[in-house]
């Protein structure tokens, strides 16, 4: 690792196009491109890369877990922003953390814990990094209570299209920068270091309520009936049977365990990081491992798993992450790929949820990882992904027809004013992106005037038009 | 950009008029708006070839381009390149001629290998270039199963095709490293202009039939392909046969 840096430090003082050369994809495996991907070894090798860039720009990249294309700069320099994991400073009174943008939330979680310290907003994976969550403004299963991970951030430094260290905040002089920065897939520049405010938490364990339900509206009536009652709601619903029992499911509802709800044996460690990764998968699968008949089973299985229980504790990696529990999960989709549909909806288009999931079901693609959640109120940036309604994601294996189906979902969503989260999109257009984000135009005009010659770019902001 | 699912948003097309060219960009146009550059002889037919696509939506530009003039293709492909990446390139030009006057005429044989190869190579030449700074983008080359056997009827423009297959066979390997594919796509003969007033061979197929295969393997990043796809065992057995046997057929 160390002699790594060293070299790097060196490679870094030239320019870009010397750097090595190395194909990039996102999560789903779709799109691989090339670029010349730069290992920073401190923040000034950032500015560095900035000052130095080509005509095909520079992005900065962190843990590739963005399904689509937003981390990939065809031909371009990317930053591998990994390298900067410093974690600077925990406030524990104040509870606050200042660390590195490419400081994954896994690595956080596991040095705040221990002070009991909690982030606020935790995606259906760990490992992502803290620039990528503020790129993509994430969100998580406490949507409705906590908002996205912009929401909680209290300040950033964010190396500009001019070379220069601007520090924002979400109320200060430069608070345009910071709300386009939150949720503009790292188009506005480079995040360094952010500050991010905590929860407090006395155990790291959660304490959950199933509920298993007939068919989606069931699944989304007793959703809106009791989500208020906890921090954590998530669905899992059935997108292979149709019929009577289309979108039967299961509904997480999850607290944080208080000392008092553990078990003796965990009362003895109660802030335990306890998230373990039991296998990493290999690479050797081919494609249509995910086909009607084993997602039939895998659906019916995961159906039958979480019958209807109260006061269940599960761990970090039970509750919250379950994909986590494999590591290089993606692998086993074969090597065409796959992209993750996920769209939000209004709260009062619950008819769409419903036409979505048939035309899913209907359609002969497969989906097993299906998960449906009402978000809570959206925040002031003007590309955030979440607005008040209903948020439907599908995993569907690349096969012919699927660009079809996805272009009819597409519709349903644009005539239901819906969008499309960017983090997980790789297939859309660029009249439609305009269509769903309305104060796109204004973001642009930030971005414009933060960076006059577009020198952040990625391949996601060249398809889209972005 | 390609997107995820294999569409892509922008197509060059050298040989503007080809019908195979042109049936790749009318399958694109059907998912998506694409933006499309043809290059080729300008006239009425690239007019009419540039009107047919706009008709399916396509953004249409036109560049004058003649496969022949080897030292103006950096400067043709540097415009093509002009307004934005290419996603997917189709190197679709070619001359059939008359092949008896191929192998006994000076000029027709000079003219043949002109277009089909040195022009093939220049072209390919200037595209990698480009295409490596890109750092994406597929690029087909259409070449032909006349150059995989030469056979007595049509030699010279077999020989000129078994030139740019080689060509494009070694340009495959070449921008691997810079995240470019190559695909060479060897389709048997083809019922078009080209051909006008040949009688088909057996497997004969429409420029459609071959657009199809190039869309699959820009799809699946085939790096060579036969149209229609029996064609590669057909070509298989007729490499292997001794000349005796093999100049006595009728192809």
């Amino acid at each position: 690792m160390d002699s790594g840096r060293g070299r790097a430090a060196t490679l870094s003082r030239v320019k870009p196009a010397e750097h090595e050369l190395r194909p990039l994809h996102g999560w789903g495996r779709t799109s691989p491109t090339m670029a010349h991907l730069i290992t920073p070894s401190g923040p000034e090798d950032v500015i560095t890369a900035i000052r130095s860039a080509g005509e095909r720009g520079v992005l900065a990249r962190g843990l590739g877990r963005s399904y689509g294309d937003p981390a990939q700069n065809a031909g371009g320099a990317v930053i591998d922003m990994t390298a900067l994991d410093k974690i600077i400073h925990i406030d524990v009174d104040a509870a606050t953390v200042t660390c590195e943008a490419g400081v994954s939330l896994d690595t956080l979680m596991r040095r705040l814990l221990p002070y009991g310290l909690w982030l606020p907003v935790l995606p259906g994976t760990r490992q992502v990094t803290v620039g990528g969550a503020i790129g993509s403004d994430i969100h998580g299963k406490a949507h409705h209570v906590e908002g996205s991970f912009g929401n909680h951030v209290l300040g950033m430094d964010l190396v500009a299209a001019d070379g220069e260290v601007h520090t924002l905040t979400p109320d200060g002089p430069d608070s345009d920068l910071f709300w386009a920065t939150v949720g503009g897939m790292g188009l506005t520049g480079v995040v360094l270091s952010a500050t991010l405010s905590l929860n407090r938490v006395e155990t790291a364990y959660f304490k959950v309520d199933f509920v298993q339900t007939q068919n989606l509206d069931e699944l989304i009536a007793v959703q809106e009936e009791q989500d208020h009652k906890y921090t954590e709601t998530v669905a899992w619903f059935d997108a292979v049977t149709t019929g009577a029992h289309l979108g039967r499911g299961t509904i997480m509802f999850g607290n944080h365990a208080t000392l008092d709800d553990l078990p003796k044996k965990l009362r003895a460690q109660p802030l335990k990081f306890d998230a373990p990764q039991l296998l990493t998968v290999p690479d050797i699968f081919p494609p249509g491992m995910l086909n009607k008949v084993t997602a039939k089973l895998f659906n019916e299985v995961w159906y039958r798993k979480a019958p209807t229980r109260q006061g269940v504790i599960q761990n970090i990696t039970g509750f919250l992450h379950p994909l986590d529990i494999a590591g290089e999960w993606n692998r086993g989709y074969g090597p065409r790929g796959f992209l993750q549909y996920q769209y939000v909806v209004p709260l009062d288009r619950a008819d769409v949820v419903r036409s979505s999931v048939r035309m899913i079901a209907e359609s002969g693609h497969v989906s097993a990882l299906n998960v449906l959640k009402r978000f809570g109120p959206g925040n002031r940036a003007p590309l955030s992904f979440p607005t008040p309604g209903w948020t439907l994601a599908v995993d569907m294996p690349v096969r012919p027809g699927l660009s079809q189906l996805c272009d009819r979902l597409d519709e349903l969503i644009l005539d239901a004013g819906g969008r499309l989260y960017l983090a997980k999109e790789s297939r859309t257009t660029p009249e439609a992106v305009q269509r769903m984000y309305p104060r796109i135009d204004e973001w642009r005009k930030v971005r414009a005037s933060a960076d006059p010659t577009g020198i952040f770019a990625s391949d996601m902001s060249r398809r889209l038009q972005l | 950009m390609i997107d995820g699912v294999g569409n892509p948003q922008s197509l060059l097309l050298l040989g503007g008029t080809s019908e195979i060219g042109l049936a790749v960009a009318a399958r694109y146009a059907a998912n998506r708006p694409l933006r499309v550059v043809l290059a080729g002889r300008p006239g009425e037919r690239l007019d009419a070839a540039a009107d047919s696509l706009r008709a399916k939506g396509c953004t249409v530009s036109v560049l004058p381009f003649d496969a022949r003039a080897p030292e103006t293709h950096e400067e043709v492909v540097g415009k093509a390149f002009a307004d934005g990446d290419i996603d997917v390139t189709v190197v679709a030009f070619g001359v059939l001629g008359d092949q008896e006057k191929a192998w006994t005429d000076v000029s027709a044989a000079r003219e043949m290998v002109e277009a089909n190869y040195t022009g093939a190579v220049t072209v390919g030449v200037a595209l990698a270039d480009r295409l490596k700074r890109q750092g994406h983008g597929s690029l087909v080359a259409i070449s032909s199963v006349a150059g995989e056997r030469p056979r007595r009827s049509n030699f010279v423009y077999g020989s000129t095709k078994a030139g740019m297959d080689a060509f494009y066979t070694g340009l495959t390997e070449a921008l691997r490293p810079h995240g470019v594919k190559v695909s060479v796509v060897r389709p048997g003969f083809v019922k078009s202009r080209m051909t006008e007033g040949l009688s088909p061979a057996p497997l004969a197929q429409t420029p459609d039939e071959v657009a199809e295969v190039i869309v699959t393997v820009v799809r699946t990043g085939a790096e060579q392909a036969w149209a229609p796809a029996p064609m590669r065992w057909v070509m298989f057995v007729l490499r292997h046969l001794p000349r005796a046997l093999f100049r006595r057929l009728p192809v």
